[in-house]
C-alpha cells in the first residue's frame, strides 16, 4: 500500500502531499523536513529506494522535481517506480509536455489526475487512456457547468476585463502586434454585446 | 492546452505562488504565509463570496496547508462547498476536504449527509467524486451510513463508478473487517467484471483476503491463472499496455495472490507452473516494468511449491539483476536472493562476490539490504563475520530507528549462534556500548544470566575465566565518558558479583571504580541502585572472608547522599549496606553468599520447619489451624489470635490464614525490622527459629537486592546454559550436516570455488582483493577453511585467486575419501589439502585464466568510461534551452538520458524507442515550452538560480 505521495522540488519545495495513511499535520512536517533531508541528498547513480522508519521510500528524479511515494516492506519497488512514471505520463499527457510550473500553478489538477489514478494507496487504474478521459470529462463537465451558471453578464465583464489588461500591457504572450489586433477585436465585441444589453 | 487552465486564477493567487517561489529563505516564506492566512481568514468568513472566488480561496487554503502551516479555520468552508450543487465547486470542495481531514476528524459527520446525496446522483462524476471522499472519509463508525449505497454502486453501468466502489469497499474491510464481513461475495463477482480496470481493482481486497485467510480461497486458483495467462497472452486492450508489456501491473497483482495461493500447496503450486513459466520467458528484462514483473515472477517461485525449473529460471533472473549495473537490479536482485535461499540456499554461492561489492557499496539503501540479507542466511559457520560486520555499521550510522533494528538482530544472531560464550559477551559489550539505550532491557538480563550461570557445573575453570575476563573487559570499558544506562546496570551487577572473586583486583578498587559510576551517572537512579547494591555484595564478601571492610571515603559520601535520598529503592538500598557492615562474618555469609545469584530459591510453601513448633504448641492444648475454607463463618477471633499470637503481635488484627513465607521475610530484611523482631519476646524453644532463621533466611535473601533482579530473570527464555546450548548446538549439527562438516559440505564448498570462477569470469573483474575473498569464503562456504589455509599453510603467500583454482578441479571423490573427518580438525583439514593442491593444480594453469579475463574486462571498463564520459558532457544546459531553439533541442534530448539515467537500463535498450518518439516530438514540445515561458514571464515569473529547472519538461 502506498502511505504517501510527495512531489518536492530540487529546492525542497513542497508541491504536492497526498496522505493515504493518517498523518497529523505535525507529523506530515516532520515527514517532509525528513524526507526531503534523506532524498535531495543522495547521489545521482545510487538507488531509487531509501529505507525510512522501517517503511520504504521510492523516489524519481524528474527535471528539478522528485516524486516520492512511502510504501510498505513488502511492497515491489520496481512497480513503484513505474506508477511514478505512470503518473508522470498522464500528466505529460494531459498539461501537453507537463513542467514544474505546471504543477506549480495547477496542483489542483495534479491532484485530481492523481485521484483518477490512485484511490486509497493502490493503483486503481492502470490504463492511462481511462484516467486522461475521466478527467477530461470533469473538466469538460466543468466548462459546461461553468457557462450554465455564469449569466451574459459575467462573460461581458470577464472580457472586458482581459482586453483592458492586455491593452494596458500593450503586448501579449504571442508577440505583440497580433495580439493588439485581438485585443481591438475584442474591444469591438464587447462594445456590441454591451449595446445589445 | 490544460495548462492554462491554472491561469484563470486570479492576480493575487499568482502573485502569492509567485513569491513563496521566490522567498530567499524559509522565514521568508513563513511570513509570506501567515499573512496569506490572515487575508483568507479575513475574506473567507465574509459575506456573499462568489463561489467561484470562494473556490479560490479553498485552493489557497490547500496550498497555504501543503506548505505545512495550519489551515484549520477554513475547514468547515471546505466542508460547506461539498454541499454545493455544481460540480466545478463541489470536486474542489472534496479535494480540500479529503486533503485536509483525517478520518477521525469531527467534521467528517457533516459530510456524511453530503456524502449519502452524491452517490445517489445522476451524474457518474458526481459518484465518482463521493467515492473518492468515502475512501479518504469515512471512518468506522459511519460504515453504515454508506454501505447500502456502495453496495448498489458496485453494478453501476460506469466502470469508473464500479472501480471506485470496489476501492470503498476494499477501504471499509481494511477499517473494520467485520462491517464488509457478509460482502466478501462481492469481490469474486466483481472478478469476472467485463472490464479490466474494475478486475484489476477487485484484485486489491482479494489479496487482503487471501492473505487472512487462504484456504477459502484455493477454488479461484484456477481462475486467478487463467487470467495471468490471457493478461500475458495480450487478451487486454491495447490501453491496458505500458511500455509494451501487457498490463503489467495487473500482472504482478495476480503474482502476488498466486504467491499466496501455492504456498505450501502443491497441487495448488502445480497449475501455475506453466504460466509463471510463460511470463518469465516472455518478460522484457531490458525494461524497468519488465523487470518489475520479473521480481515478482521470482517472489512467487520462492513462495510457491518449489519447482525445479522455475527455481533455475528464477536463479539466473537473480543473477542478470545482481550482475546489472544499476543500483535498482542490485537491490532487487539481493532482496529477491534473499526470499530465493530459503528454499535453495547454496544459490548464494554463486553470487557470493556479488553480495561483497554490494556490501561494501557506498549506496546505503543497498548496504542495508545486503545486511538484511546476511542476516537471513546467518549459520553457526559464520556468525562471527556477520555479526561483526553489522556492528561496524551499526556504530557507523546515526539513524536511531535503523540503529535499534540492527542491534537487535546482532543479539539475536549472537543470541542463536555464538560459537563461545566469551565471543558472545564480547559481541554483546559492543552492542551495548554504541546501542545500549535502543536495546530491549530483556537483552541486558540474559547477558547477566549468562555470565551467571557460565557454561555449567561441570567446568568451574572456564566459567571464573569467562566471569574474570568479562570483568576485566568491563572495568576497561568504564573508563568511556558516557554509557548507555541498561549497559552500566549490566557492568555494576557484573562487577558486584565478581569483581573480586578472582582475587586480581582489590575490593577498594572496585567499590571505588563502582562509586565512580554513581557520582558520574547521578541522575540515573537505576543504575545508582544498582551500584549501591553491586558495593554492598563487595563489602559482604570481604566480611564474609574475614577481612577487614574499610570503606573509601567516597562511598561514605555517597552512602549518607542515598540515606537521604528522595528515591525510597536508594535509601532502602543504603540502609541495607549500612545494616549488612555492621553484622558479623557469619550472618553476612549467610545473607550474601558468594556467587549465588543462580541458586534456586528454595520456598518452602508448607512451612514445614514450623511443624515442631505446631506439635508443642497443640501439645499445650492450642487449638488446630482450620483451613480458610473449612472454617465457618463464625470466626474465634480470640482462638486465632492465641494460636497465631506471636504473628500477631508484630502485625495487629488480622483475618486471614498465614501469610506465605515470602512476604515475612521479606518484612524481616530490613535492619530496622531484624532488631524489632529481636526485641518481640519469644517465648517458644528455640530450635524451630534457628531452624527457620538457617533455613529460609539464606535462601530467599541470597543476596537481598538481587532477589527482584532474579525474580525478572525467571521470565526470560533460557537461552544459555549447558542443557539447553549443548542439544541445540548439536541439531544444528545435524540438520545442517551438509554445510558444516559432512563430506558433502566441502563437495558444496569445491563448485562453490568452482562457481566463483565463474562469476569472477563472467564478471570480468580484474582485481579481487584477497581480503574480499577470505570474507566471501567465510560468509558462504566452509567457515574457517579457506580463512585457515591462507593464514596457516605455507602456500599463503600465493595469490588467492591461485587458491580457489587449484581447489576447483579437485573430483568430489578425491574429497570424499580424505575428508571424512570433520571439518573442526584444522591441522587434518591442511596435511591432505596440500598434496591434492599439488597433484591437480598442474592440469590447470590459473595464470592461463586470469589473462583471459584481462581483455574482456579492459573492453568493459573502456565501454563504462565511454558511457560515463558520456553522462558528464550530458551536463544539463537549461538556459540555453530558452536561448537558442535547434541547438536546444539537442541539450534537451541529452538531458532526458541524463533525468532518466536514474531509471535502470530503459534508456539503453528499451527506451531507444520511445526516445525516437521523444525526438520526434520534440519540436512542438520545444513550442510548447518556450510559449509558456513567454507566458509565464509576463506574469513576472523568472527562472532564478532557485529554480532554475521550472520550465523543463519533466519528461524530458
Amino acid at each position: 500500500m502506498i502511505h504517501f505521495v510527495l512531489l518536492i522540488s530540487r529546492q525542497g519545495k513542497v508541491r504536492l502531499t497526498k496522505w493515504y495513511s493518517a498523518y497529523s499535520q505535525k507529523e506530515r512536517t516532520k515527514v517532509i523536513r525528513e524526507l526531503s533531508g534523506l532524498i535531495l541528498t543522495r547521489g545521482p547513480k545510487l538507488c531509487n529506494f531509501v529505507e525510512w522508519r522501517g517503511l520504504r521510500v521510492v523516489y524519481k528524479r524528474y527535471a528539478s522535481l522528485y516524486f516520492c511515494m512511502c510504501i510498505d516492506e513488502d511492497d515491489n519497488e520496481l512497480e513503484i517506480l513505474e506508477i511514478i512514471h505512470h503518473y508522470v505520463e498522464v500528466l505529460d499527457r494531459y498539461f501537453g509536455s507537463v513542467c514544474e510550473l505546471d504543477l506549480i500553478y495547477n496542483f489542483h489538477k495534479a491532484y485530481f489526475i492523481l485521484d483518477e489514478l490512485l484511490i486509497a494507496g493502490e493503483l486503481q487504474e492502470p490504463s492511462k487512456r481511462t484516467v486522461a478521459r475521466l478527467v477530461a470529462a470533469q473538466d469538460s463537465l466543468v466548462e459546461t457547468a461553468k457557462e450554465q451558471t455564469s449569466s451574459i453578464t459575467n462573460i461581458i465583464a470577464q472580457a472586458a476585463n482581459f482586453t483592458i489588461k492586455m491593452l494596458h500591457k500593450g503586448y501579449g504572450p504571442w508577440g505583440s502586434n497580433a495580439l493588439h489586433l485581438e485585443s481591438l477585436l475584442l474591444v469591438d465585441v464587447c462594445t456590441r454585446l454591451v449595446d445589445q444589453h | 492546452m490544460g495548462s492554462q487552465g491554472g491561469f484563470y486564477q486570479s492576480k493575487e493567487f499568482l502573485d502569492l505562488v509567485k513569491s513563496i517561489g521566490e522567498a530567499r529563505s524559509k522565514a521568508e516564506e513563513d511570513r509570506i504565509v501567515l499573512s496569506e492566512i490572515e487575508t483568507l481568514k479575513r475574506r473567507i468568513s465574509e459575506p456573499d463570496t462568489p463561489k467561484r472566488k470562494m473556490k479560490e480561496y479553498i485552493i489557497r487554503l490547500v496550498y497555504v496547508e501543503m506548505l505545512g502551516h495550519d489551515a484549520s479555520f477554513g475547514y468547515i468552508h471546505a466542508v460547506k462547498m461539498t454541499h454545493d450543487d455544481t460540480l466545478l465547486v463541489k470536486r474542489t470542495g472534496y479535494l480540500a476536504v479529503t486533503l485536509f481531514l483525517n478520518e477521525d476528524h469531527d467534521l467528517i459527520i457533516l459530510i456524511v449527509n453530503t456524502i449519502q446525496k452524491d452517490l445517489k446522483s445522476d451524474n457518474y462524476l458526481v459518484v465518482c467524486v463521493a467515492l473518492n471522499a468515502v475512501c479518504k472519509l469515512i471512518n468506522e463508525e459511519t460504515i453504515p451510513a454508506v454501505l447500502p449505497q456502495i453496495v448498489e454502486l458496485l453494478a453501476h453501468p460506469k466502470e469508473a463508478v464500479r472501480k471506485k466502489a470496489i476501492m470503498a469497499l476494499y477501504r471499509f474491510y481494511q477499517k473494520s473487517p467485520s462491517s464488509v464481513s457478509h460482502l466478501v461475495s462481492n469481490f469474486r463477482k466483481r472478478l469476472c467484471d467485463n472490464d479490466p480496470g474494475v478486475m484489476g481493482a477487485t484484485l486489491c481486497p482479494l489479496f487482503d483476503l487471501i492473505t487472512n485467510d487462504v484456504n477459502s480461497y484455493k477454488d479461484l486458483v484456477i481462475s486467478f491463472v487463467s487470467i495471468l495467462k490471457q493478461v500475458a497472452e495480450r487478451r487486454l486492450p491495447k490501453a491496458y499496455d505500458y511500455h509494451q508489456m501487457p498490463a503489467p501491473f495487473i500482472q504482478i497483482k495476480l503474482l502476488k495472490i498466486l504467491a499466496l495461493l501455492g504456498s505450501g500447496d502443491k497441487q495448488a503450486s502445480e497449475n501455475m507452473y506453466t504460466v509463471v513459466g510463460d511470463i518469465f520467458r516472455k518478460c522484457d528484462s531490458s525494461s524497468n516494468i519488465g523487470n518489475a514483473v520479473l521480481y515478482e515472477c521470482i517472489c512467487c517461485v520462492s513462495s510457491i511449491y518449489p519447482n525445479p525449473k522455475l527455481l533455475e529460471s528464477a536463479a539466473d533472473a537473480i543473477s542478470r539483476f545482481l550482475k546489472s549495473d544499476s543500483h535498482n537490479l542490485k537491490y532487487m536482485g539481493i532482496d529477491a536472493l534473499g526470499r530465493l535461499i530459503k528454499i535453495s540456499p547454496e544459490i548464494a554461492e554463486q553470487h557470493q562476490l556479488a553480495v561483497i561489492d554490494c556490501l561494501e557499496d557506498p549506496d546505503d539503501t543497498l548496504k542495508r539490504k545486503t545486511f538484511e540479507l546476511l542476516y537471513k542466511m546467518t549459520k553457526s559457520t559464520n556468525v562471527e563475520v556477520i555479526v561483526d560486520r553489522m556492528i561496524d555499521y551499526m556504530i557507523s550510522i546515526n539513524d536511531n530507528h535503523y540503529k535499534t533494528e540492527i542491534a537487535s538482530r546482532c543479539v539475536e544472531l549472537a543470541e542463536q549462534f555464538a560459537p563461545s560464550n566469551q565471543w558472545f559477551i564480547q559481541t554483546m559489550n559492543k552492542v551495548f556500548e554504541h546501542a545500549g539505550d535502543l536495546v530491549n532491557i530483556k537483552v541486558a538480563h540474559n547477558l547477566m544470566r549468562l555470565i551467571a550461570e557460565g557454561f555449567g557445573e561441570d567446568d568451574n575453570t572456564a566459567d571464573s575465566q569467562l566471569r574474570s575476563s568479562a570483568v576485566e573487559s568491563y572495568l576497561y570499558i568504564l573508563g568511556e565518558p558516557k554509557l548507555p544506562s541498561v549497559f552500566l546496570q549490566v557492568i555494576c551487577w557484573v562487577l558486584g558479583e565478581y569483581g573480586t572473586a578472582d582475587g586480581k583486583y582489590s575490593a577498594s578498587y572496585i567499590t571505588g571504580k563502582l562509586c565512580d559510576v554513581a557520582e558520574a551517572y547521578s541522575n540515573d537512579e537505576t543504575v545508582k541502585a544498582y551500584a549501591v547494591t553491586a558495593l554492598m555484595k563487595i563489602y559482604a564478601f570481604e566480611i564474609a572472608a574475614g577481612r577487614m571492610v574499610d570503606m573509601l571515603p567516597e562511598c561514605h559520601s555517597l552512602m549518607e547522599e542515598f540515606l537521604a535520598s528522595h528515591s525510597t529503592d536508594l535509601q532502602q538500598r543504603a540502609y541495607e549496606l549500612q545494616a549488612v557492615i555492621g553484622l558479623d562474618a557469619h550472618a553476612v555469609e549467610s545473607i550474601m553468599p558468594s556467587d549465588a545469584s543462580c541458586e534456586d530459591i528454595e520456598v518452602d510453601k508448607a512451612l514445614s520447619f514450623l511443624n515442631g513448633y505446631i506439635q508443642e504448641s497443640i501439645e499445650k492444648g492450642a487449638q488446630p489451624y482450620i483451613p480458610e475454607s473449612e472454617r465457618s463463618g463464625m470466626l474465634n477471633i480470640s482462638n486465632f489470635r492465641n494460636q497465631d499470637h506471636h504473628e500477631a503481635s508484630s502485625h495487629g488484627l488480622r483475618f486471614e490464614a498465614y501469610e506465605l513465607p515470602k512476604q515475612t521475610v521479606q518484612a524481616r530484611i530490613p535492619p530496622a525490622s531484624l532488631a524489632s523482631t529481636e526485641l518481640v519476646p519469644v517465648p517458644e524453644p528455640v530450635y524451630p527459629r534457628e531452624s527457620y532463621q538457617t533455613t529460609t533466611v539464606p535462601s530467599v535473601s541470597s543476596d537481598a537486592a538481587s532477589t527482584e533482579l532474579k525474580l525478572r530473570l525467571d521470565g526470560v527464555q533460557k537461552k544459555w546454559g549447558r542443557q539447553t546450548h549443548f542439544p541445540s548446538t548439536s541439531t544444528s549439527n545435524s540438520t545442517s550436516q551438509k554445510t558444516v562438516n559432512g563430506i558433502t559440505q566441502v563437495d558444496g564448498s569445491n563448485t562453490a570455488n568452482s562457481r566463483t570462477r565463474e562469476t569472477y569470469d563472467s564478471r570480468k573483474q580484474v582485481e579481487i582483493s584477497p581480503e574480499k575473498q577470505k570474507l566471501a569464503a567465510s560468509l558462504f562456504g566452509g567457515p574457517s577453511k579457506t580463512e585457515k589455509k591462507s593464514a596457516t599453510g605455507h602456500k599463503s603467500s600465493k595469490p588467492s585467486s591461485h587458491m580457489v583454482k587449484s581447489h576447483a578441479p579437485k573430483s568430489s571423490m578425491e574429497v570424499a575419501s580424505e575428508k571424512t573427518s570433520p571439518v573442526q580438525q584444522p591441522p587434518d583439514l591442511l596435511d591432505f589439502g596440500e598434496p591434492t593442491v599439488k597433484s591437480t593444480a598442474p592440469s590447470l594453469d590459473p595464470f592461463k585464466d586470469l589473462e583471459g579475463l584481462l581483455e574482456p574486462t579492459t573492453q568493459v571498463s573502456s565501454a563504462v568510461n565511454h558511457s560515463s564520459t558520456a553522462a558528464v558532457t550530458k551536463s544539463p544546459d537549461i538556459m540555453g534551452l530558452y536561448t537558442e531553439t535547434p541547438a536546444g533541442a539537442h541539450h534537451k534530448d541529452s538531458d532526458i538520458l541524463s533525468g532518466l539515467s536514474n531509471s535502470p537500463m530503459t534508456n539503453m535498450v528499451g527506451g531507444t524507442t520511445t526516445m525516437q518518439v521523444a525526438q520526434s516530438s520534440k519540436s512542438p514540445n520545444l513550442k510548447d515550452s518556450l510559449e509558456k515561458d513567454a507566458l509565464v514571464r509576463q506574469m513576472g515569473v523568472t527562472p532564478s538560480s532557485q529554480n532554475p529547472n521550472l520550465f523543463k519538461d519533466l519528461l524530458g
